[in-house]
């Protein structure tokens, strides 16, 4: 049960917030087709850090981007979007 | 067999398989069996071999069974892990007629042809097989029952912090957290056991001048005297990210009546974590050991010293080390007559040894090779001894493989695992968290040692000498012959791990699951290290390269109703009830569930079932009027200079050229061109957008346009406030709809998908000129809290106009006969708008969600996909919803019905519906059959357009 260190409420638990997506997946409205389907099914799916964004859904209601690692579970940055 | 010294104050009466016995207060369950005398508790897995008592604590895998009656039944149990209480009622299982003839144990005859594997090799050959064996196995394999009746307790979650955690009160565990609780850090120490002490408990030691438990409870008084809390009868059964532990307290034992709840899940965060959860005793490998009489060396030595009984009367202890010496002192003190002790090790020295060979027959260099039993208990062994054989007559064999320590949380933690070839045991390596594992959770054996390690110098007195060298050379991983059991719980023999070896399955992760090692309750806490070694052996390599399996939470058991918590029944999940409820109550609703909230199905009339009443109701719409409780709609306002440009990214139909004061239908879409949600979007004011969309979307909904407006336009300056609850709703429809508006707000109602706001009652209203049922309609928002007297006003005025009220399945029905089509029915998630035939209504240019999706070559041609298509039946009788449609019975499905309804318009046939059909649009005119094989009904049907009434559309118009 991560802590996660929302920058607007504080470190909060896992349980208030929702986890979208890695960036690497986010389609933007602009991309074309191959880009955006590429992006949305081909992921980089590393071992180690990866940049993710999450919704504190249940608290400030914001999002925010993650740096966290997906072995360790470890965050080393977060930030508002 | 109680010894005198061991009676305490207090019997306490219990029943065992029916028969009444007495125990002394503060036994377990086992210790009690034991000092009646009964050996047998249970019969094992896949062999219904007679089991007994192994262990003295959760680590026991072969005495289970089941506690308590009715509803507080908990099967499974383990006999070593509950509290004697007056009336406890237990009986054994897996156990036909009874426990001692057991049918089941033909199994162990025929094991030859039962081996590991089995299970999995009955999948190859005609499936009709594996139907047969599958029945047997399932009757013949198992455990205990779970209960049938509903479980009467209370479980209840606690949340706390604590700057420090301690699991496990032995006595490093004790002198960690008096340390902690002293310098003023919130101290939490957890403890499975009923008592402070750990191995205190069953050792004759002394520290600071007083014996052991002695010390123990006065540590616990001056931790608590320093404010920290002490929590008995708890265990840690996970360690999760950021110090998250979750500990299980039983307030009750299994199957007692409690005062209150009976059992409190507790989680904790904490921001340094302390595992002092001791090290078990690893079991000897030879033929017979697990007969009932077999018993680990320091559960033998627990029963006798902390319990004052005896589990044997003639006991021959099997050690590959010191610490079996201890059981051997700790049995005779309690009047077993100690047939010998049996030394892996050819030349032990110490104290301890020195001591023993006084008083015991000591053999070096000798093993065990089988045990024997008569009736199903142990009555004798062999032995190997130097280079001879010897029998010994007994009815207890003590046994110690040395001393594994405990750290599944360190490994649930994430910390590491290092080999130690000296104690040939796995100890703690770095840790990943804020956490650190002290005393025999480290290998340390030395209860000197420890203390001193966390309270500085403690004078210890122990009359036997310092344990010194208590870990085994790697004698205790002998091979044997016969059933020698690796996994006494799920019946895993050293055999079955070599034929696992002979089939390929090398790694640790494959034997696991090829041979079910470890894969029982007890999670192969005696067993796990014993196997891996025997793993080891047969590879022919070091123990760490033979791998480990991964450590799962949780430690032991968990009852499921904990993790519920008081999220049960009624509770289970949050009901939302419409602003409106009683007045539907007042009305006749009945309810039903519809999302979250509970909505009215219909409204019955005295003598009418809720088919009749839906039917009615949508008629009356039809022909007269009706409304409609329509607040549970997802709705959300969107305003701001970029309020557009956001509408225009999660709508995928047209809306810029929307004036201001209209709306239209737009459905939203997924990335991959799906069909999310749909609903209608209005133009309230410039840059002041109103968009609905269904009830049971409208979390997903929420965060899909914050997420588009943060991410994708990078915050465009857009508020976007959700005002589904803000706003109640009342649909009004049917062909005198625009007669009973006008009427109530004294001014012209809206055309079709326009918009005014008005007053009703004296309360401000926004009317939205919008049909769901084909007939001329509005929908009436209303601030929730004052949309009492508008619905009054709205129902005394339909009532005169010769409607009333109307539920959700005559809404359903409405809206099947205009061909509307609802989320999670016709948008089952893998249609997209084409599908629907809305084809024609997206944008062309793109720009919103979805629109790359649909470019796809298997979206954007639509040969070969299911469309909608209008189903009518030609068979009178009802259209199975979710039937098959076919073109013959028995042929593969085309596609399938998604929702049916009773046809209300007058028109030809009595039932119709929607569905998905391959190729559907160039089908119509087709006559195909609705085959629902699990309702065991066929009906014919007449394909055609999704669309069987008013299809111009002229009944909006007033």
């Amino acid at each position: 049960m991560m802590l996660i260190p929302c920058p607007h409420c504080g470190p909060r638990v896992q349980e208030e917030f929702a986890y979208e997506r890695t960036l690497d997946s986010v389609v933007r409205l602009d991309d074309g087709p191959v880009t955006a389907m590429s992006r949305l099914y081909t992921r980089a799916n590393p071992r180690g850090e990866e940049i993710e964004i999450w919704s504190h859904v249940h608290g400030c209601g914001q999002w925010l981007r993650l740096r966290r690692d997906r072995v360790t579970h470890a965050i080393s940055d977060v930030e508002a979007i | 067999m109680r010894h005198g010294s061991g009676v305490r104050a207090g019997k306490v009466p219990f029943t065992f398989n029916g028969q009444a016995y007495w125990g002394q207060e503060g036994d377990t369950l086992a210790a009690a069996l034991l000092a009646n005398g009964v050996k047998v508790v249970a019969r094992s897995f896949k062999y219904h071999r007679p089991r007994g008592i192994m262990a003295a604590g959760v680590e026991e895998p072969c005495a289970l069974v089941t506690v308590g009656d009715g509803g507080r039944r908990e099967p499974n149990t383990r006999a070593t892990d509950v509290f004697l209480y007056p009336g406890l009622v237990a009986t054994s299982q897996n156990a036909w007629p009874s426990l001692s003839f057991d049918i089941g144990a033909i199994n162990g005859r025929l094991s030859g042809l039962i081996p590991a594997g089995f299970y999995y090799k009955t999948f190859f050959g005609p499936p009709s097989r594996w139907m047969l064996y599958e029945r047997v196995i399932r009757r013949a394999a198992g455990l205990g029952k779970a209960p049938v009746e509903p479980d009467p307790d209370g479980y209840c979650h606690r949340a706390a912090f604590a700057d420090v955690l301690i699991v496990g009160a032995g006595p490093a565990g004790l002198a960690a957290a008096c340390v902690a609780a002293e310098s003023g850090a919130r101290v939490i120490l957890l403890e499975q056991d009923a008592l402070p002490g750990g191995s205190l408990l069953a050792h004759a030691v002394s520290i600071d001048g007083v014996p052991g438990a002695e010390w123990a409870r006065g540590m616990v008084d001056r931790i608590r005297a320093a404010g920290g809390r002490v929590l008995f009868r708890t265990t840690a059964t996970g360690y999760w990210d950021d110090n998250f532990i979750t500990a299980v307290e039983r307030l009750a034992e299994p199957g007692q009546v409690p005062s209150g709840p009976v059992q409190c899940l507790w989680k904790l965060r904490c921001e340094r974590v302390i595992l002092a959860t001791g090290a078990l005793e690893r079991p000897l490998v030879f033929a017979g050991n697990d007969l009932p009489g077999v018993m680990l060396a320091s559960a033998a030595q627990t029963y006798a010293a902390r319990y004052g009984v005896a589990p044997g009367q003639r006991a021959v202890v099997a050690t590959s080390h010191d610490a079996g010496y201890r059981a051997a002192f700790a049995l005779a003190d309690v009047g077993v007559a100690i047939v010998a002790v049996l030394d892996t090790r050819s030349d032990p020295v110490g104290p301890l040894v020195h001591a023993a060979r006084s008083r015991f027959p000591v053999h070096t260099d000798a093993r065990v090779l089988s045990a024997r039993g008569r009736k199903g208990v142990l009555v004798g062994l062999e032995a190997a001894i130097g280079g001879g054989r010897q029998t010994f007559a007994a009815d207890l064999l003590a046994m110690s493989g040395g001393m594994s320590p405990v750290l599944h949380l360190h490994r649930q933690a994430g910390g590491a695992l290092v080999h130690d070839p000296v104690r040939d045991a796995y100890l703690p390596g770095e840790g990943r968290q804020n956490h650190v594992c002290v005393g025999a959770a480290t290998g340390e054996g030395d209860l000197a040692t420890i203390l001193s390690d966390a309270l500085c110098r403690v004078p210890v007195e122990d009359p036997l000498g310092a344990a010194g060298a208590a870990w085994p050379g790697p004698v205790w991983r002998q091979e044997a012959r016969g059933k020698a059991f690796v996994d006494f719980q799920h019946d895993v023999t050293t055999a079955d791990l070599a034929l696992a070896q002979r089939e390929g399955f090398v790694s640790s992760e494959h034997v696991k699951r090829y041979t079910t090692l470890g894969m029982g309750t007890d999670q192969g806490k005696t067993g796990a290290m014993v196997a891996l070694a025997q793993m080891a052996d047969l590879r022919g390599v070091a123990l760490p390269e033979a791998g480990l399996t991964t450590f799962r939470p949780p430690y032991t058991p968990v009852t499921m109703a904990a993790f519920a918590g008081t999220m049960r029944g009624d509770h289970a999940g949050p009901i939302r009830r419409l602003p409106l409820a009683a007045m539907h109550e007042a009305l006749g609703a009945q309810w039903v569930p519809a999302g979250v909230w509970m909505r009215p199905r219909a409204y019955p009339a005295p003598g009418e079932t809720i088919g009749e009443a839906s039917v009615r109701e949508a008629r009356m719409v039809r022909n007269r009027v009706g409304i409609v409780d329509v607040s549970s709609l997802a709705k959300f306002e969107i305003a701001g200079p970029d309020a557009l440009a956001l509408v225009l990214a999660v709508c995928a139909t047209p809306v810029s050229k929307l004036a201001v004061g209209r709306g239209r239908y737009t459905v939203m879409l997924r990335e991959d061109g799906m069909v999310m949600d749909d609903g209608t979007v209005w133009r309230v004011a410039h840059d002041r957008w109103l968009v609905t969309s269904s009830t049971g979307g409208a979390a997903r909904m929420a965060r899909h346009w914050t997420y588009v407006r943060d991410v994708l336009l990078d915050g465009a300056r857009a508020a976007v406030v959700d005002v589904g609850e803000r706003w109640a709703g009342i649909a009004l429809a049917g062909p005198s709809a625009c007669r009973v508006l006008t009427g109530l707000i004294n001014a012209a109602a809206p055309a079709h998908m326009g918009l005014v706001d008005a007053t009703i009652a004296g309360v401000p209203v926004r009317v939205l000129a919008a049909s769901y049922s084909g007939e001329r309609a509005f929908e009436i928002h209303v601030a929730a809290h004052r949309v009492g007297p508008v619905w009054q006003a709205l129902h005394a005025a339909v009532v005169e106009a010769g409607g009333g009220v109307y539920g959700l399945d005559a809404m359903d029905h409405l809206r099947v006969e205009k061909g509307h089509v609802v989320i999670g029915a016709e948008a089952d998630g893998r249609t997209t708008p084409a599908d629907l035939g809305m084809g024609g209504m997206l944008r062309k240019a793109g720009g919103f969600v979805g629109w790359q999706g649909l470019m796809r070559p298997a979206l954007s041609e639509t040969a070969g996909r299911r469309h909608l298509v209008g189903i009518t039946a030609l068979d009178d009788e009802p259209l199975p919803e979710g039937a098959m449609l076919v073109m013959q019975i028995g042929e593969e499905p085309q596609g399938h019905v998604t929702t049916a309804a009773p046809r209300i318009a007058a028109g030809e046939g009595a039932w119709i519906g929607l569905a998905l059909l391959t190729d559907g649009v160039a089908r119509h005119g087709e006559i195909m059959v609705a085959w629902s094989p699990v309702r065991d009904k066929a009906v014919r049907v007449w394909v055609g357009p999704p669309m069987f009434h008013d299809p111009e559309g002229v009944r909006y118009r007033d």
